[in-house]
């Protein structure tokens, strides 16, 4: 398990454990916390589960595959933080993360 | 009008969609989902891909945890089968008699697949692949060096073929129209699947009649019209679903192919809806032609749209209708519906592995794109069906100008229309 913490747009918090082989995306949606709808459940094929990684975390992640990026870049609001939550692997190193969600996710 | 109990019948991604809308939406009367398979409500997608293939396990395709939908205050009663709805005293009664009364229906109850009517289509090794437990016994079934036959050139012939072929088996497709998605996709993209395939070495044969499985007990072949038969030691069918429709039908409610409903999923009878795949809909972006979507998109759109009606809020806005494949290293992305195109556009070159066919009208109305390994296309294409615009033919293909480009062009002309 990883701890994640997953911040709404309107500021509220969720810390959640999250098993080590799922994703960041899973572990919100498993959980029902709201702001990540991820309608293609994880294919990066829809580009609905954009999150912003909190910047101290960034270098501890895979960097974003030519698919995740070219979808991210239609996304709305990216900013050099934003990632798809469906392509990061949840890895104990990962123990402690902070991502903020969208205003929208469409 | 009371509104104390919601029944959903089917426990697949349209009735989690419907059922957790619900609950946003403030609805606190009693919600119960009733569904045939013993698993909780999942995810299918993945079924044919990375389920499939071992990289994702149930726990992960299982959409919501036990605990979530303890949480929610949602019923879900598995293992199920709903015989007959009494829209009169409206409840639902299942095959075990018990009933359930409800203010509002919600049936979501999916499609079956097509079964193939042949001689030795009873033999084992003979599989299909709808469910999870059929994947299951598919998986084991799916055994390196063996020789699997797969009947039918669709999108779920196409995945488990590529599975199959990273696992180690010998594969044979046979599709029989003269080339494969021939239902779905143009001829420039059935090609490249085609090279796809045959490139990791598969067998591919087009125009294949299958007249017979043979074997004795199990399958050991699958013979063909020109009198060949191809050996096999596990086959997979995959011609199609048919919409689990009959509930509807057998209780007077409009179904003359999946369930008939209107904009807000509703059927002809308003105190019932239908959503997913067992309903036929109304395509806002097309003429509100109608038509069966088999797609997540369309399971969790008209979930969206089921509960705002019942609920009276307002109401959803339809996207472009869209969908995806994987195989091998290739994602294709497909966004609206390219049905009545008089023009088809190619921009970028198949042999890079990432191009996108653009489907036209003949005012230039972009109706769909079928986009490989192509992301930005996939997405423009997606936000300008939505709009109803228009692309120029030339502009499309000139790979110098951005799909970004094309993209807001093409929005701000729609809005000045």
């Amino acid at each position: 398990m990883a701890k994640v913490t997953y911040i709404e747009h309107n500021g509220k918090e969720h810390s959640i454990d999250v098993p080590v082989g799922s994703t960041i995306m899973e572990g919100a949606i498993k959980n029902r916390v709201p702001g990540i709808d991820a309608d293609c459940g994880g294919a990066c094929a829809c580009a609905t589960c954009h999150v912003y990684v909190d910047a101290a975390w960034l270098p501890k992640l895979t960097k974003a595959g030519s698919m995740e990026e070219s979808m991210l870049d239609f996304a709305e609001g990216v900013t050099p933080e934003s990632r798809l939550s469906c392509q990061i692997a949840v890895t104990p190193e990962l123990d402690g993360i902070v991502v903020r969600l969208p205003e929208a996710q469409h | 009008m009371a509104l104390d109990r919601i029944v959903i019948v089917g426990a697949g991604q349209a009735a989690t969609q419907a059922a957790t809308s619900l609950r946003a939406g403030g609805f606190i009367g009693k919600l119960t989902i009733i569904g045939e398979e013993s698993a909780l409500p999942y995810q299918r997608p993945p079924l044919s891909k990375a389920y499939l293939s071992g990289t994702m396990s149930m726990e992960r395709v299982t959409l919501k945890s036990a605990q979530s939908w303890i949480e929610d205050n949602v019923e879900v009663i598995v293992s199920t089968t709903v015989s007959a709805i009494n829209r009169d005293a409206k409840f639902v009664i299942t095959q075990d008699g018990r009933m359930f009364g409800y203010d509002t229906l919600i049936l979501a109850t999916g499609a079956r697949v097509r079964k193939i009517a042949c001689p030795g289509a009873d033999l084992t090794g003979l599989h299909y692949l709808r469910t999870v437990k059929d994947v299951d016994g598919l998986r084991t079934a799916m055994k390196a060096g063996h020789r699997l036959v797969v009947i039918g050139g669709g999108y779920i012939g196409l995945e488990v073929a590529a599975v199959a072929r990273k696992a180690g088996l010998e594969v044979t497709i046979l599709e029989a129209s003269d080339r494969v998605l021939a239902r779905v996709a143009p001829p420039a993209v059935s090609a490249f699947f085609e090279d796809l395939h045959r490139d990791a070495g598969v067998t591919l044969v087009t125009g294949a009649k299958v007249t017979a499985i043979i074997g004795n007990g199990h399958v050991t072949g699958v013979a063909l019209g020109d009198g060949s038969v191809v050996a096999a030691d596990v086959v997979l069918v995959g011609i199609g679903i048919i919409p689990n429709a009959e509930l509807a039908r057998d209780a007077g409610i409009l179904a003359p192919d999946g369930i008939e409903t209107d904009k807000d999923a509703r059927t002809s009878d308003p105190n019932v809806f239908a959503i997913g795949d067992c309903a036929s809909r109304p395509l806002v972006h097309y003429g509100d032609r109608r038509a069966r979507l088999e797609s997540v998109h369309n399971a969790l759109e008209q979930g969206k749209l089921a509960a705002a009606a019942i609920l009276g809020l307002h109401r959803p806005t339809e996207e472009t209708p869209w969908f995806w494949s994987d195989q091998y290293d290739v994602k294709l992305q497909i966004a609206g519906i390219s049905t009545g195109a008089t023009l088809t556009v190619i921009r970028g070159d198949p042999a890079t592995k990432r191009f996108a066919a653009f489907h036209l009208d003949a005012n230039n109305r972009l109706l769909g794109v079928d986009a490989i390994n192509a992301p930005p296309e996939f997405i423009v294409a997606k936000q300008v069906i939505a709009r109803h615009g228009v692309l120029a033919p030339e502009t499309l293909a000139d790979m110098s100008i951005s799909m970004k480009e094309i993209g807001a062009k093409a929005i701000a002309e729609s809005l000045n229309t």
